[in-house]
């Protein structure tokens, strides 16, 4: 039954938000903090997922996670970051605010002065480029009108073309040290990526003013 | 001995099915009562006729051949097939018609997502009713079938379907400008809506009135706080919902709708007034509707119509927990 229309989404009580654990899981507890939102039941080291507040409650996740519980209504609002979204982009989520933190960058990257991935593109007409993110990785050499062999992985992607799984990487860079220390080097920008809030469609219409009232001072708050 | 099934669709057993069943039949006893005859169509039509209905990158995602070599589709809606079936069977009866159906349908959605592959449908077409009147009477039923179903805390949103389209005209923005703009709009993308309007260089007023146009949803108090945003795009709109409203007033069947500027539906044949119906119980919408004056000249005359439709499986779990709840509450 579960499966037919994403049941027990309830929008009673208060608001459900949907907190990124992770890299961006301290920019966001000040944002809130700043929007006037306590968050510090989540500043300790429970190991609890759920946190009550006055005013709403906070449910800590996987970024990944987020589209996925916001979808379904399971979470009413959230935050993520725009690699996920862009991943999950046939998810239905409102996109409702850019918070301006969490900045990297989507690159294309291969090993630093190692012309394997054009060499491989000239005899063969295609590259082989392991990712996090073969749908972002996919829509990006569609539309630059390149044929090229995805090889999705899960953890650490800066080890394949180090050992030979592939010629290259599409992947999520903040500072760059990553890379560096893996000598690898970006060779192309796909697209830059931030922090969003993000809603449920139904909870958008039906609890329009907590949640305009919550993107308001969201704004405030990470334009400070 | 376990035998599979395709992804997104799923066999109903008798507990359900009874249920289920005693819903149909409420729904259908709504419609009839509101004039609606019970219609039924073939869930494999001809693919020209189901393509005629949506925009070409929505074709029906079921599509096979017969033994003559001829390419049948899966119906997406009951809409198509019902404008088929006007222009074919009430050619020359006299308008305007009523219709209702409880039909499955096809869709290539992602399974494991709270959407199915097959669904049922309950809902009406009301065609040669033009107008607010129109989609008034429309929007009553609605209600009644909510109201049958045990739903009273669901609501409609009625939003326009040509708002943007005219108001981009206004600001000159047209061809894949304006393509890529509503496709922001249509998905709720804010931040890329405003990286649009930005890039299409209509300026910051003109951004910042779509932007908060988009936003803009409630009661009657809405309509004026669209005016004050101005030009002609918007008033024509407004004063086409405050029509419309002001009949839903009059009818008293106001009491659920939300006006909702923000409001786009992704099905190509809409024009004119839109609406969609949420529950709190459900993250996914109840269903939804809306005019589609113009649609029928594909088919045949060219007839102003209005319609919705329920997802009979929402409604029974929206029904669900709406009694989970009452029972909680009478409980406690």
């Amino acid at each position: 039954m579960a499966g037919v229309a994403g049941g027990g989404a309830r929008s009673d009580g208060p608001l459900k938000l949907a907190v990124p654990r992770g890299a961006l899981f301290g920019e966001t507890l000040d944002v809130l903090d700043a929007a006037g939102v306590d968050t510090s039941p989540l500043r300790g080291d429970s190991r609890s997922l759920i946190f009550h507040t006055d005013e709403m409650t906070l449910v800590t996740m996987r970024p990944s996670d987020v589209p996925t519980y916001v979808e379904a209504g399971a979470a009413d609002v959230g935050i993520t970051g725009k690699d996920v979204l862009l991943e999950q982009a046939d998810r239905t989520v409102y996109e409702l605010l850019d918070l301006g933190f969490g900045k990297c960058r989507m690159v294309l990257a291969g090993p630093r002065g190692d012309e394997r991935m054009g060499e491989t593109f000239r005899r063969l007409g295609t590259m082989r480029i392991a990712t996090k993110y073969p749908r972002i990785a996919e829509r990006y050499f569609e539309d630059t009108g390149r044929q090229v062999e995805l090889i999705e992985v899960k953890g650490s992607v800066e080890l394949a073309p180090l050992i030979g799984l592939g010629d290259g990487i599409v992947d999520l860079v903040a500072t760059g040290r990553t890379l560096a220390e893996n000598d690898l080097e970006v060779r192309e920008e796909i697209v830059d990526c931030t922090a969003r809030f993000v809603a449920n469609r139904v909870a958008h219409k039906l609890r329009a003013s907590e949640v305009d009232d919550l993107t308001a001072r969201l704004r405030v708050a990470s334009r400070a | 001995m376990i035998h599979p099934i395709p992804p997104g669709t799923r066999d109903v057993l008798p507990d359900e099915m009874r249920e289920l069943r005693r819903l149909n039949r409420l729904l259908i006893e709504v419609f009839e009562e509101a004039g609606y005859g019970e219609v039924s169509t073939p869930a494999i039509e001809y693919d020209e006729v189901i393509s005629r209905g949506e925009r070409p990158q929505a074709a029906s995602p079921y599509r096979f051949f017969d033994e003559n070599g001829d390419l049948l589709a899966l119906r997406s809606d009951m809409t198509v097939p019902i404008a088929r079936l006007v222009a074919t069977r009430f050619a020359d009866a006299p308008k305007p018609l009523r219709l209702c159906y409880l039909a499955s349908a096809y869709r290539a959605v992602t399974p494991q997502r709270g959407e199915m592959r097959e669904f049922v449908q309950a809902g009406i077409e009301l065609i040669g009713a033009p107008g607010a009147d129109g989609t008034a009477e429309v929007i009553g039923v609605l209600e009644a079938a909510l109201d049958a179903a045990g739903l009273d805390r669901t609501v409609i949103g009625l939003g326009h379907a040509d708002l943007y389209r005219n108001l981009l005209t206004e600001f000159g923005v047209d061809g894949e400008a304006r393509d890529a703009i509503l496709t922001r709009l249509a998905t709720h993308d804010l931040v890329g809506l405003e990286a649009e309007l930005s890039e299409a260089g209509i300026g910051t007023a003109a951004t910042e009135a779509c932007v908060a146009l988009s936003q803009l949803r409630g009661g009657a108090e809405v309509l004026e706080r669209a005016r004050e945003i101005g030009g002609d795009a918007i008033e024509r709109t407004t004063t086409r919902l405050q029509r419309t409203y002001e009949k839903l007033l009059e009818s008293g069947t106001a009491d659920r709708v939300q006006i909702d500027f923000g409001l786009l539906r992704d099905l190509g044949y809409y024009s004119g007034a839109i609406f969609e119906v949420y529950d709190p119980a459900l993250g996914h919408i109840l269903g939804g509707g809306g005019r589609y004056d113009g649609f029928l000249s594909k088919f045949g005359p060219d007839l102003p119509a209005a319609g919705f439709s329920l997802y009979l499986e929402r409604v029974h779990v929206a029904q669900m927990e709406e009694e989970a709840r009452r029972a909680e509450r009478t409980a406690s």
